[in-house]
Order: C-alpha cells, then structure tokens, then sequence
C-alpha cells in the first residue's frame, strides 16, 4: 500500500475503553491485556464497573470502563491518563474525557451518539461532541461499529440483537491493528468460550478480524504503534488479578502444610470471585461452602479449623462486620483461622464496586473485649498469593485468627506475574497434639492451653485418643481451658493473649526500604494497594533529584520490629491512604510519631501525580 | 469407627466440673440420660464432639467427657456444619434451647436441616430466656407474663416442630424431661438416624417457668393430654386409653372408642413416613384443657431418607479428582497461559 502507516514505537500506553456495562468492555479489555502479556509487555489493569449488573443502558450510571497499561519499561499502576479512549457511546465519552491526555486519541462508535444516545448522556443533540468541535485538541476516529458489524454479521444468520453482542470484537480487532498485534490469542479464546456454538465462534472471530482489516484498509489512520517486550527479569510469567492470587494461594498454603482448605463464605462484591474461582479447585481436596449467611459462613470456617482443617473464611467490610463476634470466638479457642477482607468503600454497603482502605482499623481494633488479631495486607495482585500465605502460616504456626486485607483495586486488577514453583514454597507444619495411651493420660492431665515459647497451644483435635476436652467462648481458666471467672486469671488471659500476638513479630521479616536517593529525608510509608502509584511516583522524584524514599508496609499488627526506628531516620514521614487516616493512627499510636497524612477518599486510587505533587509540596516546605 | 475396646459406662462420659445448673433443673435429667446412652451407641469418646451456643442448655458440652464446643449465642449449628463438612466420621451433637435455636439462631437451623448434615440436634425447650433471667421465648405463649412482658407476650411463639418440618427435616422428634424412657428411646432414634436429626426436647425451667409442660408430664393430666406416638399403631390417649384420633379428610377428631369400639379400626395409624400425616401431627399444638382438644404428641413424627451435604460434598472432590486427577500445585499456579522472558 502506498499510504501505509508508518510504525511508530512507544514506551507504554494505555488505553481505555468503556461502554455499557453490557457492552462486553471488560471482556475485550482483558483479551488486550492477555495478548499483550504474552507478547512481553509489562501491564497493569483496573477495571471499574457500575454496581448494577445492567444499570439502564446508555446512561452514565451504565458506564463500565477497562484501563490497561502496557508497556516496555517497568508498569506499577494501571495509568494515571490515558492516551486512547475507546467509548461506544456519548455516555462513556462525557464520563471518561477527562481521563484522557490532551492530543490523545478518541475512538468512537458514532452509533453511540444517535439523538436517543445523546439524551440518555444528558447531552443536548446540538452539542453532539462528535459534531461541535468540542473535540479539537484530541484525535478523533469516528467508527460506526454497529453497522459494520452488522454488515459483517448479515449472512450469519444471527438476529440483530446477538449480532450487536459481537460489537466489541469489532473494536478488539481495530485495537490490535493499531497496535500491531496478532489475534491468535484472542481466537483462541473465542474458540473455547463459545465451544458449544460454532456460530458464534464464526461470528465473533470474523466481527474481530473486519475490525482488523477496517484498520488496514481504511486509510484512517496514518501511524500504528509498536510496544516492544519489558525488559522484566527472566522468568516464566503468566498474568494475574488479585482475588485469582488469593484463592492459589490458599490453596498452596494448604498443599505447603497438609491442611485441608476448607473455605466458607457468602456471596459479596468484591470478594465473591474468590469462591468462584476456589470452587473450581475441588480436585484439590478444597471445600467451599456457600452459607445462608455472613456469620454462618465463618462459624462454619471456625468448625472446620476446630476439626483440623485450614478454616478460611472472606467477604468486604460490610460482610466483615458480621463476622466479629465469631472473630472474638476463634481468638478465645485459638484456633487458626484466615479472615480475608477485600476492602471496598464504606460505611455500610457504601461503594461496592469502588475501592478504599477504610478497614484497617476495624481489622485491628473491630471487636468487643481485648481482642488482638494478626493482620496482613497485599500491596499488589500477585502479591496477594504471597500475603494470603503468610496469613495462613502466621494462623497455623501462632493458632490465632488472622486478617488478610486485599481491596476492590488489587483484587480486580491484574498484573505479569513471575510465579513460583511449587518445590520453592515454603512449607509449615500444624502442631496437632498427639493421641495419649489410657496410661499416659492417667498419668498426666491434659491441658489443652498449655502453650510453647511462642505461647502458642496445641492444636487437639476430635478423633484423638485421650485429649477429649471442652473449649469455648466463655473467659478460661489458664492451661485448663476450664470456665473461669477468677478476676486475676481474666487479667492474666488477656496479657497472655495479647503477649501471643505481640510475639508474632519475631516470626516475620523486618521493614526494607522499597527504593531510596542517596540521602533522603523525606520517606513516604504505606500500605496495601497504593504501591503501585508510590512505587512509580517515588522512582521518577529520585530520577529528578528529591531526597526521597519509599517503604510500603505489609505486616500491619504486629508491625516489624524495625519499624519505628526505621521512621525515625526521615526528617518527613508521609502516609498516603484511600481513607480518612487509618495507619497514621496506628503508627502515631505506637511510635509518637509525627507524620503526615494523605488522604484520598473517592472510591479511586491515587495517580503518581497525586503523591509527587505531595512530595515536593512537604520537601519544598 | 473402631470398636470401644473397654465397655465404658455412664460416669465415663461425666467430667470433673460441677455441674451448674439450678437444682431442680430438667437439664439435669437430660445430662443424665445422653450420658447413660453414650455407652451404647460403641462409637469411641474421641470421636464424639458436642457443640452448643449460649443460654442454660448451652453449658452441657462442659460436662460431657467428649470433644467439646462453647460457642457464641445461635451459632452451634453453622460451626457444626463447618465441623461435619470436613470431618464426617465424627458423631455431632448439638445442645441448644428455644432462644438459641429459634431466636438468634433460627437462620441457620433451618438452613442446617435443608442440608441435612448428618448429626443430631437436641433443642431444650423451657419456652423461656433462663440465663437471662426470665424474658419471654419465641416458644413461650400469647400472652406469658414474664420480665419483658409484664402486660403479656403479644408475639405469636414458634411451633418448632412444624418449623423444621417447613424446612424439609428428614428426622423430627419431640420427648420430655421427666420420661427418661422416653428420651433415651428417641435419643437413640436421633443417634441411628442419617441425616439432621431434630429432637425437640420439653424441659422444666424451674426458676423462671416452673410447670410450663405440667400438663403432659404430670402423673395426673398426662395420659389424657399427651399422644405417645409409635409406628404402626394407632393414635391412642386417655386417662383409659379411652380416645383415639381419626382423621376426617385432612382434619384430625378426637373419638371415644370405649363407647364406640367399632371406630377402633378407623382410627389414625402411625406412619412416620408420611410426611403429610407429620405435618398434620405438627399442628397437634392446642392448649390443652378444652373439651375435643388434641393431645400433644410425642416420639418420632416424621423419619426420611436424604443423602446428606457431608456426602455430597466428598463426593464432588472424588469426582473432581477423577475427571481432572488429583491437583497439580505446579499446573494451578501456572494458570491456562504463560511466556518466557530470556
């Protein structure tokens, strides 16, 4: 072709793409995300979708978005901006536009912006965006993906309802044109989805493929990119969201110490994938149980851990609440027991499918009594397989209850994940009390809260000979576990109880540094999901000479033993939450410590801008 | 489960604590008795758990030398499920009483008889809140005067057997505190059933309800008042077993057959596997006193045969196994699609 495109290579990109939720805009963002993975790429993803499932289409409470950042240098976050917006409807471009960069480019589905479109936006048809050169500063590439997949479709024999379905293969195929891409991931996939309807098969890869082709023939376009491998350390890699790491993880956690995983929930956004995807997993041995309710679902975790299994129950804040008094239960048995929070805006069903870090604290300090839990926190997706690990070692190896605390960001969005090999995990062992002769337990009495140096009990389980013994929620009598009411005895449980938690920060690694200038001052201290943005925005202010440095903390009770010392080199502490300043309470608490709080409380996470804006507004002071 | 190799006896299953209950206490009865039973049933100590949650009954796993579970207030019966789910050798008992069961915990009782876990369910009815001191029940009565209720309960109360009935209970019972044959004979009933087996039990509260259940367990008014049901025979009560019941339609009549012996073969025979006929006999709930009441019965009203989610469950992960063999960690956490960075 004589007007061919000319090749040009970027960095990263990311693009956008949103439309109805119904409009199958999750579906073609994370069939992008996984061919460009496997092409090397370095990627994160985010998605954010409406709380309803088919919120009324074309309106802006509909509009489900996609954001994917792909690239061949190190990619922490999905993207602050982004470079191409692909909306399917006038909704999608009005509540997206100012995500998008100036000079960006905007790809859009004129049959989107039809009058009937253009009302249910709340945008009045003169000022038809497409139309008014409101639109100057970006690129503008005007499709009628409708039509021309209609047009595609016309033989197929499909109604026009299930043909429309096949839209946003249309824009799929265009996407990987421009940016150089093969489809065979995408047909594949395609091939397996739909295996019990060859039509659909045919109708979906053909919609994709003249969507390709649209992009070669159409001489709409006049450069194409190309986005080469990351350089990422050597390894094999696959891509993961976070509740899918959570639930391998689990599962591995089960397979490194013997336990059998039994996992019991009830059905909560964000958290349900992760019953999703554990219940696929039964050849694993793994027993999901979906209760009746929120309560039941972790008494029912509770009497599996009793019986000798790894009890794992999850939900979000709201699902959390229920659960606490059942929490306080498991810390008077002590028995292991991993609590999984995926954390998503609240108080009350607050904002579902937004993000937040608002549950520190309940996780912390939410029950009635002293009630000290171990509580451990993800920083990214596949970072969740690591911590939802430690959760489960920490509760087995110290027979306590322990938090896990993911949220709507990371559970939902994905990443290149290096993943170990089974024979490289470590392994742990549960101290299952051993069955006694009649003469042994003659002899000597068992006491079922005897503990080790660690303070840590033996895990007595039904079925072994000679250990019959009763536990309970009442307040014990100390190494017999009898009911006691004795006001010295309460005072000595509760210090022992929490000398038992306390001593958990032996068993976990201190605080490191994530990345450092030379001679920082200024040291920017977080927790959970915000690592990506920091981790970026904190590399580019030492590339640009701020005597700053990072440190993100995973270990949030016990804290690591270096912690406050650790704090105490910087002349600034900043803490950046996606909440109203949760951890600085802990840490101020703990370690007088003067820091400064930062926080973001949308449903969103924060941009790289964001916290380098922080940054050299507390240096400059 | 392996055979007991020593015959053990009712003491070997008492613990060291002393027993708390106030004295004069029908719980003492019942203590008593699924002691005496434990022996009998031959499964070993170790493998007996039993589970409770809160309120007077809840106590009773601290004096049974068995596993055992003080849990929180409703709760026993999804900690049970958790239990049984995961270890289905093991023989569950659940002690809870009216508050526990039907109040706090009502979500989970009928859940956990849907699923119908294999394990048995001792409900201790008083029709009374005890450990709080004397508020009214879901089973206490319209209008009980009680702590709460000074001018009268005005909640309708429970009838916890048509409730489980309601949630397809595949073994439901009721005995009483003062007939320990009885109980033991149902006790033993509920043991030998396969599924939830649902045992509501009628216990003194002494302190705070003295003489709720006089009526049926008093030497005096029992026999006219009470209906003890066993299978294959006809429905028989009275001071002479002088009445029987018939069942015209669906609608249950109380007939006397000593004036008129010929209705002796129309009465009502007992089949515990009609679950319409236990589903009528549920609603034997008059209060007793006025002329053509109906008694209320006892024994085993309804028994069914229901594969239970223990089962299921297993049966799922062998099948799983089957079909994609037993789980490679290696394949799981290298998912569907990989790549290679040189």
């Amino acid at each position: 072709m004589n007007n061919s495109p000319v090749l040009e290579e970027k960095q990263s990109v990311t693009i956008l793409f949103a439309g109805d939720s119904g409009d199958g805009i999750q579906l073609t963002g994370s069939q992008f995300t996984n061919t460009a993975a496997l092409l090397g790429n370095d990627i994160s993803t985010f998605p954010n979708f409406p709380a309803e499932i088919r919120a009324p289409q074309g309106t802006l409470a509909g509009v489900s978005g996609f954001q994917l950042h792909f690239g061949s240098i190190e990619i922490n976050t999905p993207g602050d901006n982004c470079d191409v917006l692909v909306v399917m409807n006038a909704a999608a471009l009005k509540a997206n536009l100012k995500q998008l960069k100036p000079g960006g480019t905007i790809i859009a589905n004129t049959d989107g912006f039809d009058s009937k479109n253009l009302k249910l936006a709340k945008i009045d048809e003169a000022n038809n965006p497409l139309k008014n050169n409101s639109l100057s500063q970006y690129k503008v590439i005007e499709v009628d993906v409708t039509k021309m997949t209609r047009e595609c479709l016309k033989d197929s024999g499909l109604g026009t309802k299930e043909m429309d379905r096949s839209k946003n293969m249309y824009v799929l195929g265009l996407i990987y044109w421009i940016y150089n891409r093969d489809m065979e991931v995408s047909r594949n996939f395609i091939k397996e989805k739909f295996k019990k309807r060859p039509d659909l098969i045919e109708a979906n890869i053909k919609t994709m493929e003249a969507g390709y082709n649209f992009g070669e023939t159409s001489e709409t376009f006049n450069a194409r990119y190309e986005v080469k491998r990351a350089k990422q350390e050597p390894g094999v890699y696959r891509n993961i969201m976070g509740n899918q790491a959570t639930a391998i993880g689990l599962v591995a956690a089960a397979n490194q110490s013997g336990l059998n995983l039994f996992y019991g929930t009830y059905p909560i956004t964000p958290a349900s994938d992760i019953l999703h995807e554990l219940s696929k997993h039964k050849n694993f041995g793994v027993k999901t149980f979906q209760a009746e309710d929120e309560i039941a679902a972790i008494c029912s975790a509770i009497g599996a851990s009793f019986g000798g299994s790894l009890g794992v129950t999850a939900s979000s804040g709201p699902g959390i609440a229920l659960k606490t008094e059942a929490i306080g239960l498991a810390t008077m048995l002590e028995i292991p027991l991993v609590i999984v929070n995926v954390q998503r805006g609240g108080p009350s069903t607050g904002l579902p499918t937004k993000t937040e870090q608002a549950d520190l604290l309940q996780a912390v300090y939410g029950r009635n009594g002293e009630c000290p839990v171990p509580v451990v926190s993800a920083c990214s997706p596949s970072d969740c397989f690591d911590m939802v690990f430690e959760a489960c070692r920490i509760a087995v190896e110290h027979m306590t209850p322990v938090f896990f605390l993911s949220d709507g960001y990371i559970a939902n969005g994905s990443e290149p994940w290096k993943f170990p090999n089974a024979e490289n995990l470590p392994s742990f062992k549960p101290n299952f009390a051993k069955a006694r002769t009649d003469e042994e337990a003659a002899a000597v009495k068992f006491l079922p809260y005897k503990r080790d140096e660690k303070l840590v009990r033996e895990w007595a389980i039904p079925g072994t000979k000679n250990l019959e013994h009763r536990i309970g929620g009442i307040e014990k009598e100390n190494e017999t576990g009898n009911i006691s009411y004795d006001p010295d005895n309460h005072e000595l449980m509760v210090k022992i109880r929490q000398a038992k938690v306390d001593t958990i920060a032996d068993f976990i690694p201190l605080q490191e540094l994530d990345n450092s200038a030379n001679e920082a001052n200024t040291l920017v201290l977080a927790w959970g999901s915000t690592y990506g943005s920091i981790r970026t925005a904190v590399r580019e202010l030492i590339a640009e000479g701020y005597p700053v440095a990072h440190a993100h903390v995973r270990y949030m009770n016990p804290f690591p033993k270096n912690l406050g010392e650790l704090m105490a080199k910087y002349k600034n502490v900043i803490i950046p939450e996606i909440n109203n300043g949760q951890l600085i309470r802990l840490l101020r608490d703990k370690y007088l410590v003067e820091a400064i709080p930062f926080n973001k409380i949308k449903g969103m996470p924060f941009s790289v801008e964001e916290i380098k804006n922080k940054v050299i507004e507390v240096i400059g002071n | 489960m392996d055979l007991v190799e020593k015959k053990l006896s009712a003491k070997d299953f008492a613990t060291d604590q002393d027993v708390r209950w106030c004295p004069g206490c029908g719980d003492y009865s019942i203590l008593k008795q699924v002691q005496s039973i434990m022996p009998e049933l031959g499964i070993p100590r170790e493998d007996i758990v039993f589970i409770s949650g809160i309120g007077c009954s809840s106590r009773f796993p601290y004096y049974m030398e068995t596993f055992g579970m003080h849990s929180i207030h409703g709760r026993a019966t999804a900690i049970a499920s958790g239990l049984k789910a995961t270890r289905p050798e093991l023989s569950v008992w659940l002690v809870t009483g009216d508050g526990d069961a039907l109040s706090i915990g009502g979500n989970h009782l009928i859940h956990l008889i849907r699923r119908n876990f294999n394990l048995n369910v001792l409900m201790f009815n008083n029709e009374i809140y005890g450990l709080t001191k004397g508020q009214y029940s879901p089973t206490s009565p319209e209008g009980a005067i009680t702590k709460s209720t000074p001018m009268g309960a005005i909640d309708h109360p429970f009838n916890p057997l048509a409730l489980v009935m309601g949630a397809d209970s595949t073994f439901a019972a009721r005995t009483m505190d003062r007939d320990p044959k009885h109980q033991r004979e149902i006790l033993m009933r509920a043991n030998n059933h396969h599924g939830t087996s649902f045992v509501e039990i009628y216990q003194n509260c002494n302190v705070f309800n003295d003489g709720a259940f006089e009526v049926f367990t008093e030497k005096s008014s029992k026999k006219s008042n009470t209906l003890f049901l066993e299978q294959g025979k006809p429905l028989i009560f009275g001071e002479n077993d002088q009445l029987g019941i018939k069942l015209e339609g669906f609608r249950p009549v109380v007939v006397n057959i000593a004036e008129n012996p010929e209705l002796i073969n129309e009465l009502w025979v007992h089949d515990e596997r009609d679950r319409v006929k236990a589903s009528i006999l549920t609603r034997f709930f008059d209060q007793p006193g006025f002329d053509g009441a109906l008694p209320r019965p006892f024994g085993v009203f309804y028994v069914e045969d229901r594969y239970c989610y223990e089962e299921a469950m297993s049966h799922q992960i062998e099948t799983a196994v089957q079909q994609k063999g037993k789980g490679d960690l290696n394949k799981l956490l290298a998912g569907n699609e990989t790549w290679t960075i040189e």
